[in-house]
């Protein structure tokens, strides 16, 4: 058996009155990897009172979102030796930038509202609609691979400086990844209307490229990217 | 779409290719003024003065002037709307910076424009 030393945010807004980082030994078998999610379901029976969220346990509903010796990633895909400096402590924090609702979960009411502004369903005003279903080229739906797997699951939007300081204003690298998944669809036809409710100052152009975005996203996706074809199709729009 | 009353341009891509331009236009007078005082053999105040009567030299330091004054207004823009949370305070900082560049180039066009050579 060895002992990992773990460090958590803890903030209980009924009982404290302001958060702290709580140590915790624990000690698990020798040589045997695990996921962060494994440890803190470990902790909780070391301790009830601390609170998180998961759910899948595999890396696709995207609930246990957090940051783990300083990266944001998902507990329950990202083994013990992925930390760095995991070797010798382990620290676990809510998903920066969000406000906190109690230890390890946060608001992610904000994140939500910017998803919502981008209209994250297809929007088809054919007088018509075909009998069956909307039908797309093989090349047209392969311009949605690495756009339509992204899970919401706010590490990217949490990792993103312009995230945080505008987080009323800005989008965020998750909400323009699926703006994107939207524009470049075929099948959508309010491509004008969208690019029209982005072109303001804050919505998109705010992104100044710093792609903490794609360091953290645990799916591997490139909102960076997404972001800049954004840009390309609201400037080719303007000139 | 959120809406912007002090910043430059009228769009976010208004705004994007705004300081693009106005960077190409810093550099490039940049790089002939490091030319001018590394290529000059001495530089005096007869040599500066002949270089300002230009013409030429007026419209580009005018240009750069006005390229610093739509730069610097998008930027300081950005800066105080990412940093400065109250609205007051950053509605102030970003008129006395908008009214010192405004400064910068009547002084710049004062100074430059009544140049002649010796």
């Amino acid at each position: 058996m060895k002992k990992l030393n773990v460090s958590v945010y803890r903030y209980n807004p009924d009982v404290d009155n302001a958060p702290y980082m709580k140590d915790y030994t624990i000690e698990v078998e020798k040589d045997r990897d695990m996921m962060v999610l494994d440890l803190l379901l470990l902790l909780k029976e070391q301790d009830p009172t601390l609170a998180f969220r998961r759910s899948c346990r595999e890396g696709v509903c995207g609930s246990d979102g957090l940051n783990m010796n300083g990266k944001n990633g998902l507990a329950c895909i990202t083994p013990l030796s992925a930390l760095k400096g995991g070797d010798k402590k382990i620290v676990i924090r809510p998903l920066p930038g969000m406000p906190v609702i109690r230890d390890l979960i946060v608001d992610l009411s904000q994140f939500f509202a910017q998803y919502e502004k981008i209209k994250p369903y297809l929007i088809n005003d054919d007088k018509t609609p075909p009998a069956r279903e909307r039908l797309q080229s093989i090349e047209d739906r392969a311009k949605l691979d690495g756009l339509y797997e992204c899970i919401l699951c706010a590490c990217c939007s949490s990792s993103c400086p312009s995230f945080w300081w505008n987080p009323d204003k800005f989008i965020g690298p998750a909400g323009l990844l699926n703006a994107y998944r939207f524009l470049i669809d075929s099948r959508d036809t309010a491509t004008e209307e969208r690019l029209s409710e982005l072109d303001d100052a804050f919505s998109v152009f705010r992104c100044h490229g710093i792609m903490n975005c794609v360091n953290v996203c645990p799916k591997g996706l490139n909102p960076t990217k997404a972001i800049g074809n954004i840009k390309s199709m609201l400037l080719s729009r303007a000139i | 779409m959120v809406s912007s009353a002090s910043t430059f341009g009228r769009t976010g891509s208004h705004d994007f290719i705004l300081l693009r331009a106005t960077a190409i236009i810093m550099a490039l007078y940049t790089i002939f003024m490091v030319s001018f005082f590394v290529s000059a053999d001495a530089v005096t105040h007869a040599s500066l003065t002949n270089l300002f009567a230009h013409l030429g030299m007026k419209i580009f330091t005018m240009l750069a002037l006005t390229a610093i004054l739509i730069h610097g207004w998008i930027g300081i823009f950005q800066v105080l709307t990412d940093y400065v949370k109250k609205a007051g305070l950053r509605a102030f900082l970003q008129f006395v910076v908008c009214v010192a560049l405004i400064v910068y180039w009547l002084v710049g066009l004062l100074v430059v424009w009544p140049v002649e050579g010796v």
